[in-house]
């Protein structure tokens, strides 16, 4: 090797790092920037909304655009049917998994196969292929324009179901058959030995169901037509259509305003919700 | 296992498999009741809101419907209509154009940033950037676009003016037809980008280092090291990461719903929107069904071509 390459590529050596590190810091500030500027855009006076370069720190900071949010639209019960939707959708949903997953991978019945197949393939059938077909069984229910329409389909999940069943295969059997020995019918071993070793699995099916669900936009918009049915996300682009260009911080204020649970979230449940992802390469 | 073991072990199996079955003793039939119990919410659930819906859409697809009156028997006309209404076209085209280059733009971040991520750096470091490209994605879809209206504003927009500072006019985006597509892209590629990143991470710490380790032994370094020996030991993820980036590109909504509303002209118009509007804007429920079963079809042949190709390609360990 001559003395130049040699040279270069100690050069390379402990240059890269560096470089390869302020790459990415920049990377990240692009990812954050717009968040970032909408919680500043937020706290700024209207006048100020527009200002450019946008400063980071509001010269006079106020939570008046916050107000605004509550004078335009009901937040509290936007967030009331956002929360109760999602809620009940991620309990339903870890319930329903938890079970499935169960059975699929630690009962012995007839169709297994062919029932873990039609779960598997429900995986792949875009929500919009369907829509209006479940909007008419949701008529025909007069479950349209409830908070109901929108729970009870988004119970069965298919991803949920096969990441609980993973996760129970992945537990010993041997616990299962020595509660079996000593006695216990199938429904005490699953209920006192399996159940309570799957909380992190359900916590995942859990924390997954939140996210998607109460950042859902395409169900709530063809299922809720009246104002006191919406959840936030509707509810917010329904605030911007109301107002024009004049005063964005307001709408900027809502957009924080229901990010807040979504974030709260993620610095809980970023552990469950990246296993989520990774595990199977699914999101929804 | 040489292959003379395998034909000694089965005639056993089958024989026992053939062998008349015993009456289920008290144990099994409770089983059995238990997983059907278990399984009820699930199979019921899947079969009412996903089954006989895609049954629907078929039957709905070859009929005219606006739910007041009722069906009347249309055959393939919805089909024939589908085909020669330049709306409908045009949310094909744009939709596929979207999916290949909004889901090669963002395996291309997410490969470099999950790379340069996967590099030698502090602890604390390493696990800020990956929450970083990680956020966007916790965010909702409808939301952010309702914020980046306003980033990419042509006269007040951030873009816009840090387009400036590197001596680029102003773009018109969301009010071109020639940039509105590039807005929409890079506003859904910007939220989902750290989906494929989180892949590739767990892809990347999924190759033993002793691979490297050898490759870098033998003389191979920096990008090279990074074509010849990581790529094909990732191509299990990378194709996971495409069919799913191509199944979730092929039903974008939300971005073009709000940024643009479709426009300008159709410029943006996607399948799903025209999916939307037809059903419930206009209330042409079996042409709307005829498109989505047109949609659902191309998700099966696009996926089922990558899987197709993708043996050629992809290398197992």
């Amino acid at each position: 090797m001559s003395q130049a390459t040699l040279t270069a590529s100690r050069a390379r050596r402990t240059l890269a790092p560096w470089a390869r590190i302020a790459g990415l810091a920049v990377c990240a500030l692009l990812t954050l920037g717009p968040v970032i500027w909408t919680v500043s855009t937020s706290l700024r006076t209207p006048a100020e909304s527009f200002d450019l370069p946008p400063k980071i720190i509001p010269t006079s900071p106020t939570i008046e655009s916050y107000r605004g949010v509550f004078d335009q639209i009901d937040v509290w019960l936007l967030a009331l049917n956002s929360t109760l939707v999602t809620a009940l959708i991620a309990v339903g949903q870890m319930i329903t998994a938890g079970l499935a997953g169960y059975a699929f991978a630690r009962l012995e019945f007839r169709f297994k196969k062919p029932l873990f197949g039609l779960v598997l393939a429900t995986m792949m059938v875009p929500l919009q292929v369907t829509i209006v077909p479940v909007f008419l069984v949701l008529k025909s229910m007069g479950l349209t324009d409830t908070l109901l329409g929108l729970i009870i389909p988004a119970f069965p999940t298919a991803f949920g179901t096969f990441l609980m069943r993973q996760y129970f295969l992945g537990m010993p059997k041997d616990l299962g058959e020595a509660a079996m020995l000593d006695g216990c019918g199938p429904w005490r071993t699953f209920r006192s030995v399996y159940a309570p070793l799957a909380t992190p699995g359900l916590a995942i099916v859990g924390v997954l169901a939140f996210n998607y669900h109460w950042n859902e936009f395409f169900r709530p918009l063809i299922l809720e037509t009246s104002g006191q049915n919406y959840t936030l996300p509707l509810g917010l682009v329904s605030l911007q259509g109301n107002l024009g260009t004049g005063s964005i911080s307001v709408v900027l204020a809502g957009v924080v305003l229901s990010m807040i649970p979504a974030v709260a979230v993620f610095v809980v449940g970023q552990r469950p919700l990246r296993e989520g992802i990774t595990s199977a390469g699914v999101n929804r | 296992m040489t292959n003379t073991q395998i034909p000694a072990v089965r005639p056993k199996r089958q024989v026992a498999e053939a062998a008349p079955a015993p009456r289920p003793s008290a144990r099994e039939r409770g089983t059995r009741l238990l997983a059907a119990l278990f399984l009820a919410p699930t199979i019921v659930g899947i079969v009412i809101f996903t089954v006989v819906p895609i049954v629907g859409s078929v039957v709905l697809s070859l009929f005219h419907w606006n739910v007041i009156d009722s069906p009347t028997f249309a055959g393939a006309d919805n089909y024939r209509e589908m085909v020669t209404d330049s709306t409908v076209l045009v949310s094909f085209r744009n939709t596929l154009v979207f999916m290949v280059l909004a889901v090669a733009l963002q395996l291309f971040i997410a490969l470099t940033l999950a790379l340069a991520v996967n590099g030698r750096m502090p602890v604390w470091l390493r696990s800020v950037f990956r929450s970083a490209f990680f956020f966007p994605l916790i965010l909702s879809a409808a939301s952010i676009s309702v914020v980046m209206k306003y980033l990419f504003n042509q006269d007040f927009g951030v873009v816009n003016w840090l387009l400036g500072l590197i001596g680029i006019a102003p773009v018109p985006w969301l009010t071109s037809e020639n940039s509105a597509m590039a807005a929409v892209i890079l506003v859904y590629v910007w939220q989902q980008f750290g989906f494929s990143f989180l892949l590739f991470v767990g892809g990347l710490n999924n190759i033993p280092k002793e691979i490297h380790e050898a490759a870098s032994l033998d003389g191979a370094t920096g990008l090279r090291k990074h074509l010849t020996v990581t790529l094909p030991l990732l191509s299990p993820t990378l194709l996971v990461a495409s069919v799913v980036g191509i199944i979730n590109a092929l039903q974008v909504f939300e971005q073009p719903y709000v940024l643009t509303n479709g426009g300008p002209g159709d410029s943006t118009r996607t399948v799903v929107m025209v999916i939307y509007e037809t059903a419930f804007e206009q209330l042409r429920f079996g042409e709307a069904s005829a498109v989505g079963v047109l949609l659902f079809v191309l998700v099966m042949a696009v996926t089922a071509l990558q899987f197709r190709l993708s043996r050629r390609f992809v290398h197992y360990q």
